[in-house]
């Protein structure tokens, strides 16, 4: 099925209120029973450079983002530009007033070599220098021109409040936005101010004066703008109980039901704010009794792994969270917590790299990192979420396999999942079971010999908490014996490699199989999409467009990266004619993966590295070009879409 | 029960320093103090980091964990943390605390875990072979150098006095009761203590030797040799800080004594504060139960292992119905 949707979209300076705009925007569609979904883009910046929030609504559920812009809340000159050839045809932009003769080339933000594209694009085009000549130019494709002259409504509203000095309700021009906008979708009033009310619940009058605000903007615009807008926002009966979240919020929620109880974690985009909400929610509530998650902000992520560790040791079931720069630091921890078998959990929000890279932008570069990290060889899980459900569920999950099989375990996700915001109807999580594999308390140990490395058939050996009474054992860094004392005796180096390698295996084996990879599409067609992490919703989407255009692919979305589920997926892969690969790296990390371990090689690659995440609209253009024959054998298609 | 220092020997593991070695000397002293404190094996977690003195949890009788170098005081503070009833003691060398791990050092400090932090301080990096620590001075050629060091050294104590531990003693690895009874204090000190343990490295440091700091080459008018090492207790130094309004006099009093250096080197209790409220205690005031149902020790499950979490909380601010 192809997903109908309303495309709204809220731009401006970093600092100016753009997510809160969105966050009202996307509530109130979810008040009115719509589904939402939400993609977030941002500098590495506080304030000043250009921000912006793409939402798209509709009556089914939405998988992933696309091109299209039905309206567009500019802010500012800087996101008309940006986005103006977004904008279908016959859609909206609102502009301030006052920026009509800005002259685009002046707008101090714009980086030279933007403003080369800039200048070509008015050459090709002839569109003149000032915002005005850039909207006729939009107005040819029909598109509507709404200009709000936000300063003289704020210091209208200003009155109405009884406050003097308009610079302190500037902050409020992104509710005007949104009231113009819902009076040109012809949504429902009420709703907006419900999302108002509950966005600033906790900030009093602040809230009534922002509801003020979206009335006055609301009626404003009824007012004033006649000609009709195309585009309708019609609420629908809720049948269903919903969430409006985030990717971060969602592994935060899975966290505290997967048992974590420690989580260590050094600042970094976009990882922090998971952390920053579990600290906000620390106090857990139970069946029975209180609970709680204990946030530690660490001096470096070097301290997160290994104080991580240390609270696995002590008994608990502990996480840090971070991106690549931060992962980095951690590999020597994670080699000690392989060496040791400590079930530490490591949730790894990939970003645009190398080095800082692109701080604030998606990427997954970095599968290849992930899978080999640490020096040396010892087992680990690597677990691939796709979507905001398999977010929630894998960061419960990866708990149990990091502590039955008492292993480091890394829950990969990437900053479009961490920052996407999204309706979801209410998880059901009733159902979660935890398994924390082989614990020996002080009553089992009473007058027995223990050794915590202990050779077993399995190569899992029963662990014991630091502090139990009736026994006491030894953790290195150094290879060790079965008590945990050094030894570089050569017999015993050769069990505890085997004793600990094994598991891999065992994993392998017990893993079900929707761990290991999901399915999509036609899995009967010659053609199969493989790929992993956040443009799994792009695929889907795009493979329902491609059947309504009579082609068909089947889709392997990879999940266990390690143990690599190689035998299962070359099942899959045989005798197919093409197999896409699509990724957001350069490489084709997880296609050269499938490669070495199924040896079968991708023949098509669909790669995008610009920092921003695919689109429905592009995933299903480029794959339309290689399943209608017009792409060449092992051709490598670039994603560009997305400023 | 009384127990002895025996308790905590291990059997079955070769204490494989170098003979004259003063990691001896701190295993003796946390063994007799661990015993003279009436602490059972099982409750006591001694964390190490990497070098020589990274080998001590493997002679002493209680829960080891031989960390990575540098990294002693993350696992020692993730432990603490998770349980915050399990008595901590972390150790390491003078590289490892205030080289590679400088930085964990500085920040525990700031956040005062009651927990107890061992350096040995002897100037050089042994299990490497000789090269020169951040405590080793300006100038100095020990024997594995192959030109005098070109860095100026670090104040261990001073740093600990400005990075907010609440208490700060230094010890001698060949004064055994000495560094007995000040570990002792250490671990009984409610907040964060840090010990600096003076140690002689027999193999590659010839200049601060056992002879020199029991002042072999200063012998007086009766041919006694005169110890570098004087007491600060005996001194008549009074380091307790006994209320808020004398804690900046009793700072500047023990930074002062830690610049001693030389002929005059003072070991004992430089500074010790306990109404700083400890991480435990700024801790407890979020969390009512942290002490008596630490993270460590929640149930997570019902008895069928269903997680028994009630996410309400988070899905009542989210809900769009």
């Amino acid at each position: 099925m192809v997903i109908k949707s309303v495309n709204w979209m809220a731009g401006g300076p970093q600092g100016s209120g753009v997510d809160t705009a969105a966050n009202i925007f996307g509530r109130a569609c979810g008040y009115g029973g719509l589904w939402v979904f939400g993609r977030r883009e941002y500098h590495s910046n506080i304030k000043g450079l250009h921000s912006y929030f793409h939402l798209r609504m509709s009556k089914d559920e939405i998988l992933a983002n696309i091109n299209d812009v039905d309206l567009l809340a500019a802010f500012d000159a800087e996101t008309v530009v940006r986005h103006l050839t977004e904008v279908v045809p016959n859609g909206g932009i609102i502009v301030d007033a006052k920026e009509m003769d800005t002259k685009v080339l002046g707008i101090p933000t714009l980086p030279p070599e933007f403003k080369v594209e800039i200048r070509k694009f008015m050459e090709e085009n002839g569109v003149g220098e000032t915002v005005s000549d850039w909207l006729d130019f939009a107005k040819k494709s029909n598109v509507q021109v709404f200009p709000v002259p936000y300063t003289k409504l704020l210091n209208e509203i200003g009155q109405k409040l009884g406050i003097e000095k308009i610079s302190k309700i500037t902050r409020m021009i992104n509710v005007l936005t949104i009231g113009v906008s819902f009076a040109l979708f012809k949504f429902d009033r009420e709703l907006a101010e419900k999302a108002v009310r509950v966005t600033f619940a906790e900030k009093g009058k602040i809230a009534e004066m922002n509801v003020t605000a979206l009335n006055y903007a609301y009626s404003y615009a009824e007012e004033t703008f006649q000609d009709p807008f195309k585009h309708r926002l019609e609420k629908l009966p809720l049948s269903e109980e919903r969430v409006f979240l985030t990717g971060n919020q969602a592994v935060a929620m899975g966290k505290v039901l997967g048992g974590c109880r420690v989580q260590t974690y050094y600042p970094i985009t976009p990882a922090a704010d998971e952390s920053e909400y579990l600290e906000a929610h620390e106090i857990l509530k139970t069946s029975g009794e209180d609970e709680s998650v204990l946030v530690i902000q660490t001096e470096d992520e070097i301290a997160a792994i290994n104080s991580a560790s240390g609270a696995c040791l002590a008994g608990a079931r502990a996480a840090t969270s971070t991106s690549g720069p931060g992962f980095s630091l951690m590999v020597e921890g994670l080699s000690w917590a392989g060496n040791n078998e400590v079930p530490v959990v490591v949730t790894y929000y990939q970003r645009g790299a190398p080095a800082t890279g692109l701080p604030t932008r998606q990427g997954q570069g970095d599968l290849r990192f992930v899978m080999h990290a640490g020096h040396g060889e010892f087992p680990r899980v690597v677990l691939a979420s796709g979507d905001i459900k398999e977010c929630f569920y894998d960061a419960a999950k990866v708990f149990n396999y990091a502590e039955k099989y008492q292993v480091p375990a890394i829950h990969l996700l990437d900053k479009a999942m961490a920052n996407c915001s999204q309706t979801f109807p209410v998880f059901d999580y009733g159902k979660f079971k935890i398994d924390r594999g082989q614990i020996l308390a002080e009553n089992d140990l009473d007058g027995k010999e223990y050794r915590r490395f202990q050779f077993t058939e399995t190569g899992v050996s029963p662990r014991v908490f630091l502090g139990t009474k009736n026994t006491l054992n030894w953790y290195t860094g150094d290879e060790h014996n079965e008590t945990g004392h050094i030894s570089e005796e050569p017999l015993n180096r050769r069990l505890m490699m085997e004793k600990r390698m094994k598991k891999l295996d065992l994993i392998k084996k017990e893993t079900p199989m929707e761990d290991k990879f999901a399915l999509f599409g036609d899995l009967n067609s010659e053609n199969i999409v493989v790929s992993w992490g956040s443009p799994k919703g792009a695929i889907r989407e795009a493979l329902n467009m491609l059947k309504e255009e009579g082609l068909s692919a089947g889709f392997l979305q990879a999940r266990m990266l390690v143990p690599f589920p190689a035998e299962d997926i070359r099942k899959v892969l045989q005798g197919k004619k093409r197999v896409i690969d699509i990724e957001h790296n350069y490489c084709g990390q997880l296609g050269e993966v499938v490669k070495e371990q199924t040896g079968i090689a991708p023949n098509f690659h669909i790669l995008k590295y610009t920092g921003r995440p695919m689109t429905a609209t592009e995933v299903h253009s480029a794959l339309k070009h290689i399943l209608t024959d017009k792409a060449a054998e092992n051709e490598r298609q670039v994603l560009m879409f997305g400023s | 029960m009384a127990r002895k220092p025996s308790d905590f020997k291990v059997a079955d593991v070769y204490a494989d320093w170098c003979p004259g070695c003063g990691d001896f000397g701190i295993m003796n002293g946390l063994q007799m103090a661990f015993a003279d404190l009436g602490l059972e094996p099982h409750q006591i977690v001694l964390v190490s980091g990497i070098g020589c003195s990274g080998k001590e949890p493997h002679n002493v009788k209680c829960y080891g964990v031989h960390t990575l170098h540098g990294r002693t005081l993350p696992f020692a503070m993730g432990i603490k943390a998770a349980n915050p009833n399990l008595e901590v003691v972390a150790i390491g060398g003078d590289g490892d605390g205030l080289g590679i791990g400088a930085g964990h050092f500085v920040n525990a400090g700031r956040r005062d875990l009651d927990m107890t932090y061992i350096i040995h301080n002897n100037g050089v990096y042994g299990l490497t072979k000789g090269q020169a620590s951040p405590t080793l001075r300006r100038d100095v050629q020990t024997k594995a150098l192959p030109r005098p060091n070109i860095n100026d050294p670090v104040n261990p104590i001073g740093l600990a006095l400005i990075s907010g531990f609440t208490f700060a003693a230094r010890s001698y690895a060949h004064d055994v009761r000495h560094l007995r009874d000040t570990i002792k204090q250490g671990v009984q000190h409610k907040g964060m203590a840090f010990i600096e343990c003076l140690q002689p490295c027999p193999s590659y440091n010839n200049i601060t030797t056992k002879a020199w700091y029991s002042g072999e080459d200063r012998k007086d008018a009766q041919g006694k040799p005169q110890s570098r090492l004087y007491k600060l207790d005996e001194a008549g130094f009074d380091p307790v800080v006994k209320d808020w309004s004398e804690d900046f006099k009793r700072k500047v009093a023990a930074l002062e004594k830690a610049q001693e250096w030389g002929d005059r080197i003072p070991i004992g209790v430089f500074y010790k504060n306990e109404l700083e409220p400890t991480f435990q205690e700024r801790y407890s005031k979020r969390i009512p139960f942290y002490i008596s149902k630490p993270p460590a020790k929640q149930k997570l499950c019902d008895d069928n292992g269903y997680s028994h979490v009630d996410l309400t909380q988070f899905l009542e601010e989210l809900k769009t119905s």
